[in-house]
């Protein structure tokens, strides 16, 4: 497909490049491209093409970028790695093919690196998300010493064992992108493959937000709203399962209120790591707080099993 | 013999499971054969990261005929019996069963039921579907469509939802030939889940990754070699310490040794190829344990020292490719890796410098250290008081022992600890350093996590061991104080090891510190005395582990009050020196006889003989031998007394050994059980005597042997 990229579609030379030769990738392999989820999350598994969609037996294959926010990583765009929000490349196949190994690497020689010259190894990484209630085996892919994605077979999803077993993979794009530019510091990303006036960089794009948003999270997020925020988010999930829950009892049929109620689980778990990041949060209350997210995010998946896209 | 070759072909092993891994893959089947009445010559097992590998040679090919006879009901039994037995011996007609007398019992039937031998082939195929199925991984996952739920309209007709086939990670291929040296081996056909054994398997993922076909292990091995496959981690190992060392010594550097990261190395790669990269020789400023975890932690590749023994600027990572540019892309890559791994160190470094010690410290008033012990920083202001008090025992300055303790823990809160807490100490040292503490007070923030276990070397600077004692002491007695104490093999606040570093530290600087009074400014007497038993049994451990005998210990930790550490090891010392001279063991034999003596006559008469003998009635009608007995003791008592008194515990174990000629001629010369009930309760008081005189340096009875 080279021959029909023009220079600045490059992943080698373009942020944006990189991305949508990765969606071009996934999509040839008959995934569902799916746009970013609208609400603030830590990761791209907390997108519900990836949690909910991972529980039930329905085949499901989707690819999708998913801004991540991680507030305690905020580092006033000082740090060369390090960002409070950044961009995962996630892919979901269920079951899992037998060749996902195969069409990882693929990908990898999609956006450029070539098995041949570089280190590309398979490295055990067990993957555990306390507030899902989810963990899986798998790697964390290296390539030349630097972790480039994670590599999951999902076994449990909101506390539901996953059958069949889904595949499930991240990319940190950033990362990934600072590779194959040559690139040390992430500011300097080339984002849109252009040169001189043309040219864009990831600090033209997202500098200013890193130092805003390190300001907010560390100083200036107003603690006391937000731990109104995180019952008010609790409380909504809950009530929005019961409803759909009594709905569903009364007149039969599926639940109809499960995505709306895992919405408000997502909130939640968003507004706990704003919290964290504002030091508020002490290491036993931590323990509890993650705990009711867990349960929030149990009781969805719960849910989710007596809708019609989780399998009912 | 035949031989028999087995591999299964995964998605990547985790390197930390390989090893144990292969080793139970010959187990489980070694054993499975020999259950099945089949004999083999030996067997070795392999694993690289993406299979595991098992050749068991001189395997028998077949398993003996097997002749069994099964006792039946007497002839004439009821018809139900005669059925259960025909059902259980497989018999179709009772007229297939003989039928066998017995004087006593009368007729009864006998079943004959022939084993045949059966062929190894049909032996092992059906062990190696269980032993796949069952094998003990730590870990273990299921997969693919097969794993989709067997009831669902959206899933294969063979799917098994939650009981599908577990394995480490995705199980991919499975070879296995069996057969004689002189033939052409054959596959041993099964199937796993969705897949069927074969005589296939595929080299290195990247440099060969075509199918190759094997016939037994003398071809497998060279085959998967030309493949760029080192099958054994043996020989991977090697491979990379010698590759390793050449690489270093062509520089004139030398590699710092680190024989868990081979290991950990040769588990990542099939085809191990050692290159060196370089950092930025500015981040040596980093403290050099900072590099060496950042590298080998985050990145698992070597660091090297110069001729100087400093760290340098060169790493080597272990690749698993022979590039097609000779690894330049590799080792820039992994350069550009580690000098932003460095970079996010010297940040940490450079931050957590840029806050004084103390300040860090303060922090720990927010971090919780056990709900009922409150926060690190009271924690903290504890270990500083106690470690003043006992700057004295230890020769230490107090102000510079509370000082040090005020720190030791301040680097909790910092950056670097944070990233890898391993080094907590370490930093604070450091940091301390930076801001001008004394050397000894820094070394001390350092030292005081020391002995972090047997082999680890005890403080023996005073301000460090007082911080260190106070520290392991404070753990102690809080756990002990609010009832959280070790059981069985659950310690997970590590009691153990601190009471241990505390006989260690006491004993190899030879400290003098009575436990109790420290024990009892925060425990009850029952408390006090239930931690110092644990003390005494962490110390029967440790004397043990020495070579000293444990019913010595006991019998010093039976007097009342034993508290102080060294003077038990001593009396223990000086009580093994007495009981290895012939006085000592004859002393020992007189000790005895008068207990026994003791202990039958107490209990016969139900009172006991302590008190005073009546030294009148002694010198009146007493025999020479007995005269002479009291005298003697009279005088040993007041010498043992001296030598106690002095701390000589080899002078007062000296001491008793004089008893032992007039003891030896009371015995030979005097009758306890006298006619005369006076004279026998007085020499009943005089044995009391002995024993009494005896148990003032030890209690003789805990002696065994």
């Amino acid at each position: 497909m080279n021959e029909a990229v023009p220079a600045h579609m490059s992943p080698t030379r373009s942020f944006q490049g990189l991305i949508l030769t990765l969606q071009r990738y996934w999509a040839d392999k008959g995934c569902v491209i799916l746009q970013p989820y609208d609400m603030e999350v830590g990761a791209g598994t907390f997108h519900p093409a990836t949690t909910l969609r991972s529980l039930g037996p329905r085949p499901w294959k989707a690819a999708y970028v998913q801004p991540s926010r991680r507030p305690t990583d905020g580092r006033y765009g000082k740090n060369p790695n390090r960002l409070q929000h950044y961009y995962q490349y996630q892919v979901i196949l269920k079951p899992s093919p037998p060749d996902l190994q195969a069409l990882y690497l693929g990908s990898l020689e999609a956006i450029g690196i070539d098995a041949s010259v570089h280190d590309i190894r398979f490295v055990e990484d067990d993957w555990e998300s306390p507030t899902l209630g989810a963990w899986g085996l798998g790697w964390e892919c290296w390539c030349d010493g630097m972790e480039v994605s994670q590599f999951t077979y999902f076994q449990q999803v909101c506390g539901v064992d996953c059958a069949p077993v889904s595949g499930e993979l991240t990319y940190g794009l950033e990362r990934l992108a600072m590779y194959v530019q040559g690139v040390d510091n992430v500011y300097d990303l080339n984002f849109n493959g252009r040169e001189g006036a043309e040219r864009v960089s990831y600090g033209d794009v997202f500098l200013q937000a890193e130092q805003e948003y390190s300001r907010h999270n560390f100083e200036h997020a107003d603690t006391g709203k937000l731990l109104r925020h995180f019952q008010d988010a609790e409380g909504e999930c809950e009530a929005l399962l019961a409803a759909g829950r009594d709905e569903a009892a009364r007149n039969g049929g599926p639940h109809r209120m499960v995505l709306p109620a895992y919405d408000q689980c997502i909130k939640a778990s968003h507004v706990f790591n704003l919290l964290d990041a504002r030091g508020v949060i002490s290491p036993t209350e931590r323990q509890n707080y993650i705990l009711r997210v867990r349960s929030l995010a149990i009781a969805c998946g719960e849910a989710w099993l007596m809708t019609e896209a989780g399998g009912a | 013999m035949p031989d028999l070759l087995i591999e299964l072909f995964s998605e990547e092993i985790p390197a930390r499971m390989q090893a144990r891994a292969a080793e139970d893959l010959k187990r489980l089947v070694t054993d499975g054969l020999v259950e099945a009445g089949l004999t083999y010559e030996g067997a070795k097992g392999f694993a690289t990261p993406r299979r595991l590998a098992l050749t068991v040679h001189g395997v028998t090919a077949r398993s003996a005929d097997v002749k069994e006879e099964r006792k039946g009901p007497r002839v004439g039994a009821p018809e139900k019996a005669l059925e259960g037995f025909l059902r259980s011996a497989g018999l179709a007609s009772i007229d297939d069963a003989k039928i066998e007398s017995d004087p006593k019992k009368g007729d009864f039937y006998v079943a004959v039921i022939e084993k045949p031998g059966r062929a190894a082939e049909e032996i092992v195929a059906e062990l190696l579907p269980q032993v796949i199925r069952n094998f003990p991984w730590p870990k273990s996952m299921r997969w693919g469509a097969a794993s989709a739920p067997k009831d669902s309209r959206f899933a294969d007709a063979d799917a098994l939802g939650t009981g599908s086939l577990r394995w480490v990670r995705p199980l991919r291929s499975i070879l296995c030939m069996f057969g004689p040296e002189t033939e052409d081996p054959e596959i041993v056909s099964f199937r796993v889940g969705d897949i069927e054994s074969g005589n296939v398997t595929y080299g290195h993922r990247f440099m060969a990754p075509d199918a190759i076909r094997v016939r037994r292990f003398d071809d497998y091995v060279p085959k998967l070699e030309a493949a760029k496959v080192v099958l054994d981690p043996e020989r991977r190992r090697n491979i990379i310490a010698t590759e390793a060392k050449n690489l270093a010594f062509a520089q004139g550097f030398e590699v710092v040794e680190d024989a868990g990261l081979i290991d950990e190395t040769a588990g990542l790669v099939e085809w191990p190829v050692v290159l060196m990269g370089r950092f930025d020789e500015a981040f040596l400023e980093i403290p050099e344990e900072v590099i060496r975890l950042t590298i080998r932690q985050n990145q698992k590749c070597f660091v090297l020292r110069g001729a100087d023994g400093a760290l340098t600027n060169r790493f080597l990572l272990v690749s698993n490719i022979e590039a097609r540019d000779g690894g330049k892309e590799i080792i820039a890559g992994n350069e550009r890796v580690i000098a932003a791994r460095l970079s996010d160190a010297r940040f940490f470094y450079e931050q957590d410098l840029a806050t004084p010690l103390g300040e860090w410290g303060a922090k720990l008033e927010a971090v919780t250290f056990h709900d009922k012990l409150g926060t690190q920083a009271e924690r903290v202001a504890r270990i500083a008081t106690l470690a003043g008090a006992l700057a004295p025992v230890v020769d230490a300055k107090p102000e510079e022992a509370e000082r040090a303790a005020k720190l030791a823990k301040a680097d909790l809160p910092t950056g670097m600890v944070g990233e890898f807490p391993e080094l907590q100490g370490v930093m604070g040292r450091y940091y301390a350093k930076a801001q001008g503490e004394a050397a000894n007070v820094a070394d001390a923030i350092r030292d005081h996590y020391k002995p972090q276990g047997p082999g680890d070397a005890v403080p023996s600077e005073p301000v460090a061991m007082a911080v260190a004692l106070a520290d392991k002491l404070d753990t102690l007695t809080g756990f002990w104080a609010i009832d959280e104490k070790p059981t069985g093999s659950k310690d997970p606040f590590a009691l153990r090891r601190a009471a241990l570093g505390v006989i260690r530290i006491v004993l190899e600087n030879g400290l003098r510190l009575p436990l109790l009074p420290l024990f009892s400014k925060r425990l009850d007497e029952t408390t006090a005395a239930d931690l110092l038993s644990f003390f005494a049994d962490r110390l029967k451990v440790h004397l043990r582990d020495q070579g000293a005998r444990h019913d010595l210990i006991d019998a010093v930790f039976a007097l009342p009050g034993q508290d102080d550490l060294l003077m038990v090891v001593r009396r223990v010392e000086a009580l093994a020196g007495l009981l290895a001279s012939d006085d000592g063991q004859n002393l020992l034999t007189s000790y005895r006889r008068a207990a026994n003596i003791l202990r039958a006559e107490e209990k016969k008469d139900g009172k006991s003989y302590t008190g005073e003998p009546d030294h009148a009635l002694i010198h009146e009608k007493g025999e020479a031998a007995e005269r002479e007995l009291l005298a003697v003791i009279e005088n040993v008592e007041a010498h043992v007394e001296k030598h106690l008194k002095l701390e000589d515990f080899s002078g007062a174990m000296a001491s008793l050994a004089e008893l032992r000629p007039a003891v030896d001629a009371f015995f030979d010369h005097v009758t306890v059980n006298a006619e005369d009930t006076n004279l026998r309760e007085n020499r009943l008081k005089l044995l009391n005597r002995i024993r009494e005189a005896m148990h003032g340096v030890a209690d003789f009875s805990k002696i065994g042997g």
